[in-house]
This record gives structure tokens, C-alpha cells and sequence, in this order.
């Protein structure tokens, strides 16, 4: 292949005021990252909640969380996506979707509905893992909690959880960087992040390859310092004698 | 007074029935040890006493209190009963210390200092007050053990079960953990223990209960148990031949 590699393209100007292309990855990066902690952070709750619901003996509560993690699971991402910016704004009451569909800056309202629907989604994998968690504990270990007095809430809050989490960091880890890669559909829906910006340039500059390949290498270091951050995480939160924990 | 009295109960998992009317009490200050083949329900039994386990059947009322009442604080009266388990279970993503403290301050409401005071008081009691800063994992199976019944202890239980306390620890540890419940047993501590430490029985207990198939079949004095062995029954007599070769 005879391809004629420009770098400097990323330091040449948009022709957009004074920004020059780099900018725009920046600005990508910060809406990818914006998008997926925030994500992150509402599927994590929501996700240890139901997480919690799978294993409490109260039927009710056990199969709502269990049809929950089905519909979220088996409905691919992009259905689920498109269902939460064309479809569920026009069931809202009136004011609020005026307000969503008028007063809002495009940019947010596409925020907001790729948040909620990658949150959603990625909590119905977080409730896997945690009841996964739950579930791998010694039985003993509930009938200690509530022997010693506890109620449910203060076993889960002080027994299984805190052992649960530390068990599952690793699958979790994976959620968390798999929350960064699918942050990438906002792109579909108009909201700039770093793919958006990476295939706006491609088009712009007509250096598809390089925009491409430094789309690549960010999203490489962002994963890895992801990784680096959980195992940190892992590190911080390790017991001695506990689950290979060094004596 | 009876502490804790069993009164006709029995429980069924599902179609097979783990207890079978069982009936006994325990008395203030008495020591009565549960024995009896595996699978015989002697967990079940004990673990009924404070709730861990419902039964369909019966009545069990520990200090006047009704534990099958659906209307009865499960949670505090747990918290009056001391309970100690074949695996130690310590919580094992705390310290020692907070093992000994978590359930005084959020379930009693005790200040933090004065947890401590309690739990650093029995941790000594047990021997084990230079391993207070330690997690679980890095202690032995027979310390895990002592610091579980300290857990208990400092939670001024007015009763202490025991479920096989020492059949998971190597042999050598057993009798650290045993001396530790000796000593209870002859403070005046209530307790009901599942155990086939038979030397323990001899020396402390003042009844002792045989469990067959989800039935007590022996209900009788430490005296009568073991000094009239031909009138207990057939069963009682194989089990106890076979556990005191050991
Ligand atoms: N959750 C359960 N579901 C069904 N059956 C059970 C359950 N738990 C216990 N069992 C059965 O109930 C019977 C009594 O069990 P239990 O644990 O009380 O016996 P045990 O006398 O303590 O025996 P071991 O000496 O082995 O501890 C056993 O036959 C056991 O298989
Ligand atoms: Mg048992």
C-alpha cells in the first residue's frame, strides 16, 4: 500500500474559528468519558440493587430483578438505544416532553437518553455479578450475620456485600471498560463523542487512517489506565489471608 | 427456670421430615450437649432455638419469649443468644477487632469505646488480645474459633449455642477451644452444644441429648448417660461404642 501518512493533519485548522482537529478528539474523549461514568456510576446502584433483590428470599422481588436482567440482556444494545431517544420522549407527560424535545440543547438530550439507556443496560450485567457474588459466599456466613442480630438490610450492608464486591472486582472490571467501548453508539444519535469526532475528521480531512489509527491508540490508553485504576481499586481493598491475600 | 424450651417440634423439608416432636429444656446456668449420628437433625434442632431455622411445628420459647411468633424481634432476641459455628464464620473482611465490635455498636448501640472495652476483654479472655489488629485469615482454625465465641461473649448473650464447634479444627487445636468452654460452662453460662467431644460431656455437662433420625431418643443426666449405659437404647449404645473407640 503506497498511503502517503500525515500526522500534522491532527495540528491543522478545523477552518472552525481557531480550533484545530486535535481539539476535537479532546472534546470527543471528554463526552466518551462523560458518557460512560456517569453511566457507570447509575449501573453500579441500580445494579447492586437488583443484584441484592435476586438473592432475597422474597419471591416477588427475586423475579422482578430476574425479568429485568432478561429484557435488558437479550435486546441488543442498539434497539434499546433507538427505544430510549425515538420512542420513550413521546410517552413522557406534555411538559416534560416539551421540555425534552424543545427547550434542551440537542447535544444534552442525546446525552441524557444514551446515559439512561447504557446505564440500564450495563445494570442488568452489574446484577449478574453481584448476585453471582452473593452467591459464592459461605452459607455460614448469613447465618453468622443474622445470628449475631443483624436484620437483613445491616447483613447485606456489612457481610455480603463488602466480601461480594471484592470478589467480583475482576468481571466488574470488564463491565467497566465494556461501559467505554459502547459509550460509542451515542455517535448514532448525533452526540459528538470520540468515535463521532474521529469519523467527523476522517470525512473533514480525508485521513481516514490517521484519524482512525489515533481513535485507536486513545481508546487503548484510556482501557488501560482503566484497568490500572480497578487494580488499584483491588489493591486498596484487598484483606490479608482473604481470597489470596498475602498472609 | 427454663431458659430455652422446646416444646413438640417438628419441621419438614418439604416432603421429608428433618425433626420429629422434640421436646427438652435447657435451664438457666445448665450445660446440655446434643449428640448423635450424622444427618440426625441435631443442627437443625439448635439452629431452630434462635430462628436460624423455621419449623412448621411446636413451640419454642427462649427466656419467655415465643420464637415462632411471628410477631417477636428476630433480630434482637438473636442478639441475646450467643451462637457458634462448626467454620468459624468471622466475618473475614473485618479485623479482629471489628469483629468483636460491628454487631455491639449496630445492633446494641454501644459507643465505640465501649465495644472495645467489651470485645478487648473477652479477646484477652480467649488468649488472643496480641492478634487484635490481625483479619481472620491469619489466625489458626482453633484461634478463629476462640475469637468467634469471644464475638459471642461480648454480646452479654444469655445463652450460648454451639454447633460442632471443633469438628472442623486439626486435632491439636481442639482443646484450646475446649478449655475456653469448659471454663464458660463452669462460670454459669447456659449452653447447648452439639458436640461428640464426649470428654467435654463427662466433664461439664448436666444432660445430654441423642438424636436419631430427627427424634431425641435420650434425654438424661451426664450420670445417667454414661454411668448406666444398658438402659439406653439400642441406637445410642451402637452410636456411642463407635465414637468413644476414638
Ligand atoms: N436445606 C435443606 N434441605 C433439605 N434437607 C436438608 C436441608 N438441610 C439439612 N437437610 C437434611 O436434614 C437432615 C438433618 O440435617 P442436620 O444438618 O440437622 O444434621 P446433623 O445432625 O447436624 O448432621 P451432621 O452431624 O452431619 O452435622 C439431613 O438428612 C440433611 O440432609
Ligand atoms: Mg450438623
Amino acid at each position: 500500500m503506497n498511503y502517503n501518512w500525515d500526522w500534522n493533519v491532527f495540528f491543522k485548522s478545523t477552518g472552525i474559528g481557531s480550533e484545530i482537529y486535535l481539539d476535537w478528539f479532546i472534546s470527543g474523549l471528554g463526552w466518551t468519558i462523560a458518557v460512560a461514568l456517569v453511566a457507570w456510576i447509575v449501573a453500579l446502584i441500580i445494579g447492586s440493587i437488583l443484584g441484592v433483590m435476586r438473592t432475597l428470599p422474597n419471591k416477588a422481588a427475586a423475579s422482578f430483578a430476574a425479568g429485568y436482567v432478561e429484557l435488558f440482556r437479550n435486546v441488543p444494545l442498539l434497539v434499546q438505544l433507538f427505544v430510549w431517544y425515538f420512542l420513550v420522549p413521546d410517552y413522557l407527560p406534555e411538559q416534560t416532553q416539551i421540555w425534552f424535545k424543545q427547550e434542551l440543547a440537542p447535544t444534552t438530550s442525546a446525552y441524557i437518553s444514551v446515559v439512561v439507556c447504557l446505564a440500564l443496560f450495563t445494570a442488568a450485567r452489574v446484577c449478574e455479578q453481584v448476585r453471582t457474588g452473593i452467591q459464592a459466599l459461605p452459607k455460614g456466613q448469613s447465618a453468622a450475620a443474622l445470628a449475631v442480630g443483624f436484620n437483613q438490610a445491616q447483613m447485606y450492608r456489612h457481610v455480603l456485600l463488602p466480601q461480594a464486591f471484592r470478589i467480583i472486582i475482576p468481571p466488574l472490571t470488564s463491565e467497566f471498560l465494556n461501559i467505554f467501548k459502547n459509550s460509542s453508539v451515542a455517535s448514532l444519535i448525533g452526540l459528538m463523542e470520540l468515535l463521532a469526532q474521529t469519523k467527523q475528521t476522517a470525512e473533514f480531512t480525508a485521513n481516514m487512517f490517521e484519524a482512525f489509527t489515533l481513535a485507536t491508540i486513545i481508546y487503548f490508553v484510556l482501557n488501560m489506565s482503566l484497568m490500572g485504576l480497578m487494580s488499584w481499586v483491588e489493591r486498596k481493598v484487598r484483606v490479608p489471608g482473604m481470597m489470596g491475600g498475602a498472609k | 427456670m427454663s431458659m430455652i424450651s422446646i416444646k413438640n417440634v417438628s419441621k419438614w423439608y418439604g416432603e421429608f421430615q428433618v425433626l420429629t416432636d422434640c421436646t427438652t429444656k435447657v435451664s438457666k446456668g445448665e450445660v446440655v450437649v446434643v449428640c448423635g449420628p450424622s444427618g440426625s437433625g441435631k443442627s437443625t434442632l439448635i439452629k431452630t432455638v434462635n430462628a436460624l431455622e423455621p419449623f412448621q411445628k411446636g413451640e419454642i420459647f427462649v427466656d419467655g419469649i415465643s420464637v415462632g411468633d411471628a410477631k417477636t424481634d428476630l433480630p434482637k432476641l438473636r442478639a441475646r443468644i450467643g451462637m457458634v459455628f462448626q467454620n468459624f464464620e468471622l466475618f473475614p473482611h473485618l479485623s479482629i477487632t471489628e469483629n468483636l465490635t460491628i454487631a455491639q455498636q449496630r445492633v446494641l448501640g454501644r459507643s465505640l469505646d465501649e465495644a472495645m472495652q467489651k470485645g478487648m476483654h473477652y479477646l484477652d479472655r480467649v488468649g488472643l488480645k496480641a492478634h487484635a489488629g490481625k483479619f481472620p485469615g491469619q489466625l489458626s482454625g482453633g484461634q478463629q474459633q476462640r475469637v468467634a465465641i469471644a464475638r459471642a461473649l461480648a454480646m452479654d448473650p444469655i445463652a450460648m449455642l454451639f454447633d460442632e464447634p471443633t469438628s472442623a479444627l486439626d486435632p491439636e487445636m481442639v482443646n484450646e477451644v475446649l478449655d475456653v468452654m469448659v471454663e464458660l460452662a463452669q462460670e454459669g453460662m447456659t449452653m447447648m452444644c452439639v458436640t461428640h467431644e464426649m470428654g467435654f460431656a463427662r466433664k461439664v455437662a448436666n444432660r445430654v441429648i441423642f438424636m436419631d433420625r430427627g427424634h431425641i431418643v435420650e434425654d438424661c443426666s451426664k450420670d445417667e448417660f454414661f454411668g448406666n449405659p444398658d438402659a439406653r437404647s439400642e441406637r445410642a449404645k451402637q452410636f456411642l461404642s463407635k465414637i468413644l473407640q476414638h
